[in-house]
């Protein structure tokens, strides 16, 4: 935060009323008010974690906050993205976000990025801001804000969610440890479920996000102790908080004594992703659902296999029999590979791993259904609800 | 001594949240957990049979890639954490 105390600036009575809470604090007062009034603040998403940290950082006073997002608010974001309302609903983030953020304080510079982050505009952007919060879902994006981080020389406070569970901590300070220094490599693609496959208690990014903004607020004001070299671990069903050591690690490709990453790179291909093509190129052995809807009624002789969850079946199923993706391997045995077998999961992910595991298996008639029963629900019968 | 599973690797290790396995090491301790949860070997160890990259396991609050790795020794009343990455920012 150099350099910031120097910029002359203060505070009109209405802000002195609105920030009386603070004011009145010698940890922040008005030198720390100051303070978060000039900083500049960018938030990389508006999403579940976005949501919280963007309310409670306007809320603060921070003078700017950017926010960088291309997606579009839909029904299933709402029950956890606070920032966002029902009315909402197919509205930019962005402007949603920004709409809501003027509403509790107009006094905060809003400046929207209708982009995806890239290796392209990362650095530019970067520099443009005084804090990074990583708010993003997914690990090419992670490892891009981190290294840029790195090369801009910008801390990065990291929040990350799975189902329950919650990591914090706050990377690419001078002295303490990166991203990379804590994980070297991301995991192969489809290892680690998403929060679209995975789920998310709703609350939880609002612990993880709040745990953010607060350390986002320390590092502007330069008190209390941040959580560099720590990583802190939420586990929102037992309620318990922990935390591990975090070290710098000398030899780390980006942070490290002898960097060999010393520009951004392409963060797909890093993590094993092949860009624009990831989703796997629709196989003769696939179905569509409209194709499937034909044959049903034709009576063909078909066996529908849900390898998703029983709790997923309760909320919809075509009929189905279940099994599990992790059961099918010892649960085989239940399947007639004489017969024609279409399996089907939620959006097409897992059932595409299961047809391929039936066909190394010896199966040769499985097909995936392309899109899974979501597709069905938009496209065959609306009475099944889309999840 | 005790192991915490993580949530995305319950479902290998029988839903569990923490695994009690005698052991005098962290590589014992690992190997006792995967003996009895084979699923999980996957999880954890590369083809190699190294420990994977984005999987960090921690001898209660320290890494252990800075302590002896898998030859750390341990005692009862250690708990070792399982800690993967994720990547979630709901959306």
């Amino acid at each position: 935060m150099a350099g910031i105390a120097e910029k002359v600036a203060s505070l009109n009575n209405d802000e002195i009323l609105r920030y009386s809470r603070h004011l009145i604090m010698p940890e922040v007062g008005m030198e720390g008010q100051l303070k978060l009034k000039q900083a500049r603040v960018l938030c990389i998403g508006a999403g579940g974690l976005g949501s919280p940290l963007a309310l409670y950082l306007t809320a603060a006073g921070v003078g700017t906050l950017g926010i960088v997002d291309f997606d579009v608010v839909d029904f299933t974001n709402l029950q956890r993205q606070i920032i966002h309302g029902t009315g909402d609903v197919g509205r930019k983030k962005l402007d949603s976000a920004s709409d809501t953020l003027r509403g509790i304080n107009p006094n905060v510079e809003i400046r929207k990025f209708d982009t995806r982050l890239s290796s392209a505009n990362a650095l530019a952007l970067f520099r443009e801001f005084d804090i990074i919060v990583d708010g993003t879902d997914n690990f090419p994006t992670r490892y891009l804000v981190n290294d840029a981080c790195v090369l801009t020389g910008k801390p990065n406070v990291y929040g990350s969610i799975f189902r329950f569970e919650g990591q914090a901590s706050v990377f690419a300070t001078k002295q303490g440890p990166c991203y990379r220094c804590l994980y070297p490599e991301p995991p192969p693609p489809g290892l680690v479920p998403s929060c679209a496959e995975g789920g998310v208690l709703g609350i939880l990014p609002g612990l993880v996000g709040v745990i953010q903004a607060t350390e986002t607020i320390k590092l502007i004001l330069g008190s209390g102790e941040p959580l560099i070299g720590r990583l802190l671990l939420v586990d929102a069903l037992s309620m318990r908080f922990r935390e591990l050591k975090l070290r710098k690690n000398p030899h780390c490709p980006v942070c490290g004594t002898h960097p060999t990453v010393t520009e951004l790179i392409d963060y797909n291909q890093f993590c094993g992703i092949r860009g624009e093509e990831a989703p796997a190129p629709t196989a003769m052995t696939d179905i569509t659902v409209e194709e499937l809807k034909k044959r049903l009624d034709r009576r063909d002789d078909l066996f529908v296999l849900d390898v998703r969850e029983p709790h997923e079946y309760q909320i919809c199923n075509l009929g189905g029999h279940l099994i599990p993706l992790n059961d099918l391997p010892k649960r085989v045995n239940e399947l007639d590979s004489s017969r024609e077998i279409v399996v089907h999961c939620k959006t097409g992910g897992r059932s595409a791993k299961a047809a391929d595991f039936l066909r190394q298996s010896g199966f040769t008639k499985v097909h995936n259904l392309t899109g899974g029963i979501n597709a069905w629900a938009e496209r065959i019968d609306p009475k099944v609800p889309k999840y | 001594m005790k192991i915490l599973v993580p949530t995305p690797l319950r479902q290998y290790a029988g839903k569990q949240a923490a695994v009690d396995v005698p052991a005098g090491t962290v590589g014992e301790a690992l190997n006792a957990l995967t003996s009895a949860y084979p699923d999980l070997r996957k999880h954890l160890y590369n083809d190699q049979g190294e420990l994977r990259a984005f999987v960090n396991v921690y001898l209660n609050d320290e890494d252990v890639r800075y302590l002896q790795k898998e030859q750390t020794a341990v005692k009862d009343g250690d708990t070792l954490s399982i800690v993967p990455s994720i990547a979630g920012g709901g959306d």
